[in-house]
This record gives C-alpha cells, structure tokens and sequence, in this order.
C-alpha cells in the first residue's frame, strides 16, 4: 500500500452551487485523518454534469477512478475507507 | 456562527430552479414546466422521501409553483401546471409577499409542546408535579404524564427533572422565527402572519423538509431579457466568495446571462458609510445616546413591525442597494434592474423602492449558471467601471458596516460600536431594552445584522460562512482603502 489514494472535489460552478461548496471542508477533513495516505484537492469542472446534462447528480467526487454521485462529506469519507481496507 | 449545512433540501430546491430555467430557454415553457415533476420521479422511480412516487410529483409541482413565483397556498390543485407557467409570462410585478409555505409536506411536525420521554423514571420527589402550576403532571403507571390541555408551556417541568427526561419537542420553523410569525393553525397546517413576518428567512433554513419556499422572480426577469430590454445586474458585496471565481469573473459570467451591465453594490455602500458617519457625527453632537444602522432589510421590517420605539435612533440613510439603484436608473433610465442579494429580506424593500425592479438570490443565479452551462471559473476577467472601497465591500460581514462608518468618522467624535450578530428573540429583548432606556451601555453605534455572521450567513448563500468569509476578506484586502479617498 505504497500508492495514495487521491480525492479530487469537482468545484466547478455546477458541482460548487450543487453542494461541493460544502464539501470544501474534505480539503481540512482528510489530510487531518489520513496524513499522507490520501491526497485531496479540489480540482476545476471535471465534465462529469456535461454527460447527458447530469448537473441533478452532481457534486461530483473522484476517489481514485471511482465517481461519487451527489457526493457528501459522510459518501467520500467512506468510500477512502473502502480503500484503506 | 452561521450555520448552513449541507441540505438535501437545498439541492431539491435548486435542481428544479436549473429545470425551470432550462424549461424557460426551451421551445415550450409550458409544456416543459409541466414535465418537471415526472423528470424528475420517472416511472420506475421508488420513492425515497415520501409515501409513492405521486405524492413525491405533487410536492415537487408544488415547488416548482414556488420557483415561478406563486404562493402555494393560493394555487389551486386541478390548475394545469401548464396554464400556470403561461399566466406567470404575463405577471407585470412579482408578489408582494415574499414566502410560501408547502403545507403538505407540514404534517410531519408535531405541534410544538412538552413531553415525558421513557428516560422518566417515575421517582419519589416527583419535582415536575410539584414545579408544575397548572396542575397539567401526574404520574400514571409509574411514569409522569403531561396533560396537553392544561399545560401552558411554561417548561418548568423540564428544567425540574433530575432526569432531563422531558423534551421540549418543536417546529424548526416556529422555533427559529424571531417575530412568532409562523405557526401551525388548528388543522396542523403552518401559516405566515404576513403582517407579523419580517420576511429574514430563518424559516427556510430551518425547516428539515424545506416547507419554506421563497417565491422566486427568475421567470420575470428571463422573461425582459428574452424581449430585449437592458437588464442591470447589482450584485451585493456578500456574492463575491459565493462562487468559485473571482470577482472579476464573476462579473463576466452574469453578462452572459445577457445582463446589460453589472454594478458593484459596494458602490452605493460607499454613499450609505458617507451619509451615515455625516448623520452619526450630527447626532452625537446633538448630544444623542447611541444610532444604529439601516442597512438590514430585516432589521427595518422588524423596526416598522415590532420595534417602533426604536426608530428615532435609526439611522435614515438609505441601504446601498438604494444608492446603487439610484445610480444605475440615472445612467441607464429604461433599464430593469436586478438587485443580487443573499436573503428574502430585500425582495420586500425593493417592493418598496422604485428604483429596483427585481431580486434575485444567489441560488437562483447559480442554477442559471448551471442551465446555462456558464462556468464562472472558467470566464475571463471583467472589471468594474467603479470600483468600491475596502470598507464598502467588508458589509458584508458583520462589523463590516460599523468599521465603514467609524473609518469616516473625525479623530474627535468617539465611536464605539456593537454589533446584533443575528437577530433572535434575545437580541430583539436587548435592542427594545435600548430603546425603552434611551441608552445603550455597550457602546454608541449599534449595526444591526439579522443573520448571524452578516450578509454572508443570509439564507440564500451558497458558500459555507468559513470558505465565503475567507474568500471575502482576500477581495477586500486587494481593494483602495476609503481612508486614503478623503
């Protein structure tokens, strides 16, 4: 288990009016709990709400190549879990 | 501290925004609006919130009726959704009053009262029998029992219990509202005292299953753009930090949204901090006690409604928004203008101002963001043709509007400033208290804030208070100082 797991928060305008804006606090949560095994950032629009104008299921979060949907701190959080394990 | 959590709520509420706008830009407004519900909770879909799919569709036509900027209440049910989009094209002035309640979905409150909880363990002193004055307590089958139509509330009982097994059970919204505004009524459902609300919007943001709906004024103001006429954007100081952008580019994306022009609100905060630390010096000299501010519009409805007392020691320069209004009316005379702002509040005072003809939220302009696929970090850079001071763009956080006004002030008239963080039954008891003795013990210039943290705790902001304060603070660092103006 070498590798990071890395967190990217979509803060894009779509994902940032649709909850990432609330979201921002991964980016204080994270490095807090997880050190250096998880690298977290918010990144620019990450085009996942242009596909088939999916903006309803945004925020979107990205934890490694797996897609977040509607994503909350509580989901993200999980999902570095899941990978930790 | 302001509080604006993540709420499911909130993105129900802004998906059907973006739906709507979207509905507005398609060929078929009425048609498309009339979709939304079944967009939403397709055939197949199982119900999440609610007991079925229809009752779900119902409650979300209910909310799109809020987003074209009817009341809810007065709609009636067999009224083609269709029809009611066409007729909201031919609306000439929004509603007057502000709110909307989504009264089906106010059945899950219990009305607000005391109860025993199972913690009771039935004891020997039994203080709450002998607290209670009502004689409302008695104890059956080994635990207390609070006789509902004799209790009156009073909460003794639960202050008594060595056991804190009796609860206070609420209603978000009756319990947030600082005015007793919003209440249930004798069939369960809750209803706004129109002429009690202050219209700060404490109860949308506190109810759990988003029952308080702002009736939007989106639809009119897409409307005059679509029909070509110059529509002004002026964006309070509060919406630079709301979005991920600065606020160069945040200029630039709301001309995409075909505004006309775009105005600093700040500008016209700079004339109320001029106008206002003229007036307070005036008033200290004429040996006055204290002033507040006038900038909240929450605050001056509270004073109009509840506080009378209190007004000859308000300030009567007008808020920026009036300024600002006024400038831009006088630089484009046949514009509509829009006045951007982080609460409810302002919708009622620009009813009140000729110069404003419309109010827009910022959850309403980020689901125009988003139907329009505008990506505000992505746009380039716009200035302002008038760029405010630091003082003037701070309003937006409580202590901002104070510092505004003490910034001006000459070396030789002493200000000390309070500041309401937040208005609330308690702070309500102190500025009435004020008022009553003529004098305020902590200070002399009191700035009045109805949201806690200020502007940027308004209940339509987007941003969580921490991240947008932050923000802020770095577009008012980089902004001229009114001191080196004078």
């Amino acid at each position: 288990m070498d590798k990071k797991i890395s967190v990217k928060v979509c803060l894009g305008t779509t994902c940032f009016v649709m909850g990432s804006a609330n979201l921002q606090e991964l980016l204080e949560v994270v490095p807090r709990k997880y050190g250096d095994k998880v690298e977290v950032a918010g990144v620019p629009c990450l085009r996942l709400c242009s596909i088939d104008w999916e903006f309803s299921k945004a925020p979107y979060v990205k934890v490694d190549d797996d897609i977040i949907k509607e994503a909350t701190v509580e989901k993200v959080l999980n999902a570095i879990e899941e990978k930790l394990k | 501290m302001a509080i604006t959590g993540p709420k499911e709520t909130s993105h129900l509420k802004r998906e059907i925004l973006v739906r709507l706008i979207k509905a507005f830009y398609s060929n078929d407004f009425a048609e498309n609006a009339r979709l939304i519900p079944y967009q939403m909770r397709p055939k197949d879909y199982e119900a999440t919130y609610r007991c079925c799919v229809y009752k779900e569709r119902a409650i979300l036509r209910d909310r799109a009726i809020a987003g074209l900027g009817l009341s809810i209440e007065d709609t009636d049910d067999s009224v083609h959704m269709a029809e009611l989009a066409k007729k909201v094209l031919e609306r000439e002035k929004p509603d007057e009053n502000c709110l909307t309640v989504l009264q089906t979905a106010c059945k899950g409150c219990v009305p607000s009262r005391f109860y025993v909880t199972d913690l009771c363990q039935g004891c020997v002193a039994r203080p709450c029998v002998n607290t209670c004055r009502f004689g409302a307590i008695s104890v059956k089958d080994g635990k207390s029992k609070i006789d509902t139509e004799k209790c009156k509330n009073c909460g003794m009982c639960a202050q008594v219990c060595p056991y804190q097994a009796i609860m206070k059970v609420i209603v978000p919204c009756e319990n947030a509202c600082p005015v007793g505004a919003i209440a249930k009524d004798d069939s369960g459902y809750t209803k706004i005292d129109f002429d009690k609300c202050i219209s700060c919007g404490k109860c949308i943001s506190a109810c759990p299953f988003g029952a308080v709906h702002k009736k939007s004024q989106i639809i009119d103001v897409l409307k005059h753009i679509k029909n070509g006429k110059k529509v002004v954007a002026m964006v309070a100081p509060s919406m630079f930090g709301q979005f991920p952008c600065s606020p160069e580019q945040l200029r630039s994306a709301i001309l995409k949204l075909g505004f006309y022009d775009v105005y600093e609100v700040a500008q016209g905060a700079d004339v109320t901090s001029k106008t206002e630390a003229a007036e307070f010096e005036e008033r200290m000299e004429n040996g006055e006690e204290f002033m507040t501010t006038s900038c909240c519009a929450a605050y001056n409805e509270l004073v109009e409604k509840h506080l009378p007392e209190i007004k000859p020691y308000r300030s009567t320069t007008h808020t920026p928004m009036y300024y600002t209004a006024e400038i831009v009316k006088e630089e484009y005379p046949d514009c509509i203008s829009v006045f951007f702002s982080p609460c409810v509040a302002k919708r009622k005072e620009a009813m009140n101002d000729k110069n404003v003809d419309y109010v827009l939220n910022y959850d309403e302009v980020g689901a125009w963001f988003i139907a329009l696929g505008v990506r505000t970090e992505e746009c380039e850079k716009s200035g302002f043709k008038v760029e405010a001071t630091a003082q003037a763009r701070n309003y937006a956080v409580t202590g901002g509007v104070a510092d505004a006004v003490k910034a001006l002030l000459p070396e030789d008239i002493p200000a000390y400033s309070v500041t309401v963080d937040g208005l609330n039954k308690e702070s309500i008891r102190d500025l009435k208290k004020y008022a009553k003795n003529g004098v305020c013990e902590l200070g002399n210039l009191i700035e009045v804030m109805a949201c806690p943290g200020g502007c940027l705790g308004g209940s339509s902001t987007i941003n969580p208070y921490k991240q947008a304060s932050k923000n802020l603070a770095k577009y008012v660092q980089d902004s001229k100082s009114c001191k080196n103006e004078k």
